[in-house]
């Protein structure tokens, strides 16, 4: 027999394994969507910026928001939006200490990705209706 | 910072593919396997458990392995009736007992097994769950008071009794704590969630009186906070239990002692 010699240790494999559950799923996504806020809330203060610089500095903003990508781009923006607001509800109702049962917990998981669609549809089909 | 990639020495390859049995009620098994002894790293074998001869748990394809095919084959096992602990692993990408899962309820012709997720391999399915025990430790683990010793026993009214049901059934088999992604990222200074539902056991025990201490304790932007109710840990949990119940609550106490 050999003397006893420490080989390192392999890490088990983790993420690359691990089967998504809906709960890990949504989580993540408020994460992502924390951070998008960042890049989102810049479009906000280019388009204040915009404001306070005079016209021809604020139309030609205007017009990128107007165009298809920036549409898009909104679009996105929105969503990022609702997913995060919906998610920041679901943990503060979680932090609370309900809703923690098994079904009650994947629930409310789907839920925060079905309303943050719904809910930015809603909001594009009212803009362009109404607006 | 979270490192999502494995080291080098972790990353896994296509293993050795064991002979085939005889019949046609075959399930093949991709089991982790890892040789201190080889130098090499770690690799995915393929073994085939003829099923008209095996026990209905994947425990029992486990043990069927070991005596027929592979005597090498590492894994822990005691109890084979989910009251020890000893045989959790990744078992279809979620953490559970190998003694408690019917190898029917994988739902799958390919059952794939790992070591419970991003822990030190000691050896196959076997990992080191020394900081698992630490932690567990650290939360103090036992009736603490200061009042004088009752003659007989501490009483406690059957209510009070009833707050520690779905707290005490903790077998300490380590599926949720290494279910959770913080723990993941952040072992060595977030407790997990099975130490923070022994803690947790403990602060609602009327007949303690440590509770101020155990919380101070607690009072830390790792050891407690770091969960983000990812929830991985309720859903894996084999005996059903809610860490991530039992670790909102601490954080209700937390508050509730400043207001």
């Amino acid at each position: 027999m050999s003397e006893a010699k420490s080989t390192p240790r392999p890490l088990s494999p983790h993420l690359q394994i691990y089967r998504w559950t809906w709960t890990m799923a949504m989580s993540v996504f408020h994460r992502a969507t924390g951070t998008a806020l960042y890049f989102g809330i810049a479009l906000f203060a280019i388009w204040l910026v915009a404001l306070a610089a005079g016209p021809r500095v604020f139309n030609a903003v205007q017009w990128f928001f107007g165009s298809p990508l920036g549409l898009l781009i909104l679009f996105g923006y929105t969503w990022v939006l609702m997913h995060h607001m919906l998610g920041g509800i679901r943990h503060f109702i979680w932090d609370l200490g309900y809703g923690m049962e098994r079904e009650q917990r994947i629930g409310m998981a789907r839920f925060t990705l079905i309303a943050s669609v719904a809910l930015t549809l809603a909001i594009w089909v009212v803009a362009f209706t109404f607006f | 910072m979270a490192e999502f990639n494995l080291p080098k020495n972790s990353r896994y390859t296509e293993g050795k593919s064991w002979p085939k049995p005889a019949g046609s009620n075959v399930t093949a098994f991709r089991i982790y396997r890892w040789n201190p002894e080889d130098g090499q790293n770690p690799k995915i074998d393929t073994y085939y458990v003829d099923r008209d001869d095996c026990g209905p748990m994947v425990l029992d394809a486990l043990i069927w392995i070991k005596n027929n095919v592979d005597s090498t084959l590492t894994f822990r096992r005691s109890c084979r009736e989910g009251i020890c602990g000893s045989c959790a692993m990744n078992i279809m990408g979620q953490n559970t007992l190998a003694c408690t899962l019917g190898i029917d309820e994988c739902e799958s012709d390919t059952v794939k097994i790992y070591p419970l997720p991003h822990m030190p391999v000691v050896k196959d399915l076997v990992p080191d769950l020394t900081q698992f025990y630490a932690q567990h430790a650290a939360v103090e683990p036992w009736l603490q008071t200061q009042s004088p010793e009752p003659e007989k026993e501490w009483r406690q009214t059957p209510e009070d009794r009833q707050k520690l049901d779905g707290l005490y059934e903790c077998i300490l088999c380590a599926c949720c704590s290494t279910s959770c992604p913080s723990y993941w990222w952040n072992g060595d200074k977030f407790l997990g969630p099975a130490a923070l539902l022994q803690a947790y056991r403990w602060l609602i025990d009327s007949r303690d009186e440590s509770t101020g201490e155990r919380l101070d304790a607690l009072h830390d932007p790792f050891k407690l906070y770091r969960c983000h109710t990812i929830m991985n840990c309720a859903n894996t949990c084999p005996k059903g239990l809610n860490p991530a119940k039992a670790i909102a609550e601490i954080k209700k106490m937390m508050v509730e002692r400043l207001v």
